[in-house]
């Protein structure tokens, strides 16, 4: 990606996320129990740097759905896949370096050292053979390639087939969610290969890495935030020229778009596919600092919450986006984890733990219907920069003018 | 100038919309430098023609050739019959109303428009200076940055056929230019289409009789989806068919 001199100076808002990026990790290392004062415990640097693969996939979900206008509810589906794939390799060169250790003084074959690891790893769903889908497990180059490469393939054949066909609009979102649950059902079943409901665990441990999670989880911690400020890079470029404008174009009036000359189409499947390789690295990343994934990850509610992060974050711009996925994901923990202080009613306790989606919910419905441009919005409201409203119809303010009733007879 | 060969030759096609035929045998051809008005009461299918043409429709029966190989449009999506060098423009202004003026134009403006090719595309200078000076031709040139959601209609209007003259089309389809703007813009519009038909080929349709006197050419009057009369406009109102369904309803 070539960046002209003046990319930020024509986008001032990416420099203002990556300083704020930066002095973010910045902060969180000097607080965290590994570089710093040790206030920060390791489980909340892992949460942060969980949120902070939040924030790039909501930059995913802002592309295609805030500027491309194709709401996509399955985008978690991406997600997982790049866990999974990152996943396989963390899990089988852990067990390998368990078997080696375990092993007398004889150095085993090949063949046995492959099978002691299938064992290993497939006996909790009853088998002993590594399926095929493991061939590459052992290598972290071609599981690596892998992650960017299912899930693009993925999105590139289903993208194909279901832009191709015109779908659009909602029904359009349902074929998503299809999508998405019918991957979460197909890896839910021992057969699938991927140890059905069990999932990959043990994921926190680097393979060849000494380090204790402390340090691990500031490591991860940077990684995020890199490909984070990446992906947001990368997302403003996409989003600054003409292809932006292309973009934006397909949201407002598609057909429009056809007449000058664009396939749509082809625009359309472009920014699905990619969308898809942002948010399976992202989830590759996820889950080494999550420790475990399973199908249930993928189910289609997952997907849902992400258009929610968005929606209250504020769409059409990228870093309402991030301030969605991070604030809601942040506050959705700190509700769910039990944190929160009861609300005494006198006649009745509100548990947050309970009571969190309902919350979430209401605050959905509320921005949506009230404040469209959701927590980003306020920034114009600090800047003074409201748009006008121009109230009535768009006719001509000449006297000679024809009617709204002539003009569209 | 690709001479005086027909460029767009559309020769006996018919759709049908639940059970409604739309278009009925409808033959129709123009040259590469000429200007034709399409007239006929509500329900001629003026429309559909365009929608025909443009890719947007597809007839159920009937042929569409365009230009010298003679390509088929029937086996073109929209895209494509747009990059070929057909531009339309719509009965109501639809413009990118979230966009400003400059990247309206912008986005029309003949380049490239594979995704890969649209991605890495930086305007250059030349790129600037065309968008400056198709905007003074709409008289657009101080209102570049503007939304153009904030013009008015008739500023939209005129943006709208900026951005098909920035895409340099070979044949211009034109639906009720007039609609919505003031006479001066009338006379404006006019001269802009005879202009332009010196170097292509221009379709307007238009039901506003006086609007087509001004236009001063040949006139092709559809009723119930076929070819009713041809000729100039005195030669088409002469006509006793002619006036039984323009004047008789």
């Amino acid at each position: 990606m070539a960046i002209k001199p003046g990319f930020l100076s024509k986008n001032p808002s990416v420099l203002v996320f990556l300083l704020v990026l930066a002095a973010f990790t910045l902060g969180v290392t000097l607080m965290s129990e590994a570089y710093g004062a040790g206030v920060v415990s390791t489980s909340f640097v892992k949460t942060l740097g969980k949120t902070l693969c939040l924030c790039l996939i909501a930059i995913a979900m802002d592309l295609i759905w805030g500027y491309t206008g194709i709401l996509s509810l399955g985008h978690f589906a991406f997600f997982g896949l790049g866990g999974y794939m990152i996943g396989m390799w963390l899990m089988y060169a852990r067990t390998r370096e368990i078997v080696l250790g375990s092993q007398g003084a004889l150095p085993p074959t090949p063949q046995e050292l492959q099978d002691a690891i299938a064992t290993q790893i497939f006996g909790v769903v009853g088998t002993s053979e590594l399926p095929a889908i493991w061939s590459f497990a052992g290598s972290l180059p071609a599981q690596l390639a892998l992650v960017v490469l299912v899930p693009g393939l993925l999105a590139l054949i289903f993208g194909w087939l279901a832009f191709r066909s015109r779908v659009t609009g909602v029904y359009l979102s349902i074929l998503t969610q299809a999508m998405t649950l019918a991957l979460s059902l197909y890896l839910f079943q021992n057969e699938s290969g991927l140890r059905g409901n069990n999932g990959l665990s043990g994921l926190q441990n680097i393979p060849g890495v000494a380090a204790d999670q402390d340090h691990l989880s500031i490591w991860f911690l940077w990684a995020s935030a890199g490909m984070l400020a990446a992906g947001y890079m990368l997302a403003a470029f996409v989003t600054s020229g003409k292809f932006g404008s292309v973009m934006r174009g397909i949201r407002d009036d598609e057909a429009r778009v056809r007449f000058l000359g664009y396939s749509v189409e082809s625009y359309k499947l472009f920014i699905f596919t990619l969308t898809a390789v942002i948010a399976a690295i992202a989830g590759a990343l996820y889950y080494p600092q999550a420790g475990i994934i399973n199908p249930g990850e993928m189910a289609p509610i997952a997907s849902i919450y992400l258009a929610v992060w968005v929606a209250i974050g504020g769409r059409g711009r990228l870093y309402g986006a991030v301030v969605g996925a991070a604030f809601v994901s942040l506050v959705s923990t700190w509700f769910t984890g039990g944190r929160a202080p009861d609300l005494n009613l006198g006649f009745y306790t509100v548990k947050w733990v309970d009571w969190w989606q309902v919350l979430l919910g209401l605050s959905f419905v509320l921005v949506t219907l009230l404040a469209p441009k959701g927590l980003a919005g306020l920034v114009d409201l600090v800047q003074g920069l409201r748009h006008p409203n121009r109230g009535g119809d768009p006719m001509g303010p000449g006297d000679g003018s024809l009617r709204e009733e002539e003009a569209v007879e | 100038m690709s001479g005086t060969g027909t460029l767009l030759e559309v020769s006996g096609i018919s759709v049908t919309f639940d059970g409604f035929r739309a278009i009925n045998n409808l033959s129709f051809s123009i040259g590469a430098s000429e200007l034709r008005a399409i007239i006929g009461p509500n329900g001629a299918g003026k429309t559909t023609f365009m929608d025909i043409v443009t890719g947007k429709t597809s007839p159920d029966e009937g042929s569409v050739l365009w230009g010298e190989m003679s390509q088929n449009l029937l086996r073109m999506n929209e895209a494509q019959i747009a990059r070929v060098g057909i531009g339309r423009k719509f009965q109501r202004p639809t413009v990118f109303e979230d966009q400003s003026v400059a990247e309206n134009l912008l986005m029309a403006l003949k380049a490239a428009r594979a995704p890969w090719r649209v991605l890495f595309w930086r305007p250059g200078a030349g790129d600037h200076a065309r968008v400056e000076a198709l905007a003074a031709q709409v008289g657009l040139g101080d209102a570049l940055e503007r939304k153009s959601g904030e013009l008015s209609h008739g500023q939209k209007q005129w943006l709208e056929i900026g951005m098909l003259l920035a895409q340099e089309p070979k044949l211009l389809l034109v639906d009720e230019p007039a609609a919505g703007m003031t006479l001066a813009e009338r006379e404006q519009t006019t001269a802009l289409l005879v202009d332009l038909s010196k170097t292509r080929a221009v379709v307007v349709v238009e039901h506003d009789m006086e609007f087509v006197r001004r236009l001063n050419c040949k006139v092709t009057v559809l009723h119930e989806g076929s070819v009713l009369a041809e000729g100039s406009l005195d030669h088409v109102t002469a006509n006793p068919k002619v006036i039984e369904v323009y004047l008789g309803r």
